[in-house]
């Protein structure tokens, strides 16, 4: 008598589709040709399986690798990286130097553009205008960190997306959202204007298409659910 | 001509510079160490870290890299015939960055506060500040080392806590890593200072106490 006997699926993913942290893990699954399962979860009552997942922040996202929890956006895609490293691309560049590079600037980016988008959104109470300023000046530094990464080529990772363009490609959407929702600009052609061609690319990558909506979802998401979008508390970077 | 070989820009009381330092000595590197005055940095500096401006900095034949925890992991990458400081499983290598993330968000922002603060203000923050301790001692799991039978990258970035912790309790009045309330961390402390290479790179006691004393002194005076 043969029984099929049902198993959760190799790689689950737990997370909210909004959360660009949660994007960051998708996209690098995508790119490696990884299947998966994603378990969305509910916003504002955490699943029993993400508190036991992750104990420590309770917080999405969470990749489970046969039942093995990894947590940390950045340090699950360098994990999905490392476990399928035969899968083309590589995420990480293969240079030690040039790896190091984009490693500041995917923690530089984490150091800025999410409380800085939480401020713009309204969540959290701040200068807006110094946000603005902030947030310019960051995005400047990394148009420069562009031109140098990229080479003349498309992505921070050269001829593919690498795990920088990850980092700040996933923010993306949150950024649009925000420019309507504040009435500001951000990633203005007049002063970045390889950031903004480089976004459209990225957006329109067949590994992130699927998984970084358009920036009115966001803001429909931001209006929906406005006290209760995961603030600081309930995702993790 | 190129620039060739390793400095270091540092300060001799950073927690974070000396991560890279026990990281190099690990690896046998020979490096020039620069010790910064933060009150007055110097142009190399800030020629080398425009973006932050902050230390520790690495400079490989001219090629700077900044932020400790990124420098040590490119120290084990660049140097893979030394001593292995990353694990080489891909778990244990997101679970020794997992911590290393922890210890750095919460465990550091739990811990100055005691620094500023007296009595009962002093108490509920030291308890808090044990909290986050006990919840990184879970991944020493009665293992010698957080690296396992040796020291590895998580001892090297928590390891300042071995060191810098007794002052600040000396300093502040406190009592935070106790045999009763976390006597894995305690003994791991102990065993990570009786390292050789560990040992060799760490700033003088009492010089640290002297810095410390007049900070806090500074600190809660204007609170």
């Amino acid at each position: 008598m043969s029984s099929t006997k049902e198993e959760a699926p190799a790689v689950r993913v737990l997370g909210l589709w909004a959360s660009p942290f949660v994007i960051r893990v998708l996209i690098a699954l995508r790119l490696k040709g990884v299947e998966h399962e994603v378990l969305e979860e509910v916003v504002g009552k955490k699943s029993e399986l993400l508190l036991r997942s992750n104990p420590v922040h309770k917080k999405i996202p969470v990749l489970l690798h046969h039942g093995k929890p990894i947590s940390e956006s950045l340090i699950i895609v360098q994990y999905i990286d490392e476990v399928w490293s035969s899968n083309a691309p590589a995420v990480l560049p293969a240079d030690p130097y040039v790896r190091a590079v984009e490693r500041f600037w995917a923690q530089y980016i984490d150091d800025k553009f999410p409380r800085g988008i939480r401020i713009l959104k309204g969540t959290v109470d701040g200068n807006k205008d110094e946000i603005v300023e902030q947030l310019s000046t960051a995005l400047q530094l990394l148009e420069e960190a562009f031109l140098k990464l990229s080479n003349g080529k498309h992505y921070f990772g050269g001829d593919n997306i690498g795990y920088l363009d990850i980092a700040l490609g996933s923010h993306v959407g949150w950024v649009r959202a925000v420019e309507k929702i504040a009435g500001v600009q951000l990633l203005d052609a007049a002063k970045v204007p390889h950031l903004v061609a480089w976004a459209d690319r990225f957006c329109a990558h067949p590994a992130v298409m699927d998984v970084l909506p358009d920036a009115d979802r966001f803001v429909e998401y931001s209006v929906k659910y406005g006290s209760f979008f995961p603030t600081r508390s309930s995702t993790t970077k | 001509m190129a620039e060739k070989g390793v400095k270091v820009f540092g300060m001799w009381a950073s927690p974070m510079a000396i991560r890279v330092e026990w990281a190099l000595r690990l690896k046998g590197v020979e490096y020039e160490y620069v010790d910064e005055d933060l009150g007055n940095k110097s142009e190399a500096l800030l020629r080398y870290n425009p973006v932050t401006k902050k230390i520790p900095v690495l400079v490989h034949d001219g090629k700077p890299i900044a932020e400790s925890t990124i420098i040590v992991e490119y120290i084990d990458e660049t140097s893979k015939d030394g001593y292995p400081l990353m694990p080489v499983d891909p778990y244990e290598r997101a679970q020794a960055r997992f911590w290393a993330r922890f210890a750095e968000d919460k465990c550091n922002a739990a811990l100055y506060p005691i620094f500023v603060t007296t009595g009962e203000a002093q108490r509920k923050v030291v308890h808090e500040a044990q909290q986050c301790l006990k919840t990184l001692e879970t991944a020493l799991k009665g293992k010698k080392f957080f690296g396992g039978d040796s020291v590895g990258y998580l001892d090297i970035i928590v390891g300042w806590f071995a060191h810098w912790l007794p002052v600040i309790e000396e300093v502040s009045g406190a009592s935070v890593v106790t045999d009763e309330e976390l006597p894995l961390m305690k003994a791991w402390f102990d065993r990570f200072l009786a390292v050789d290479m560990i040992k060799a790179a760490l700033p003088d006691r009492d010089r640290l106490l002297a810095l410390n004393k007049a900070r806090r002194e500074q600190l809660v005076s204007s609170a």
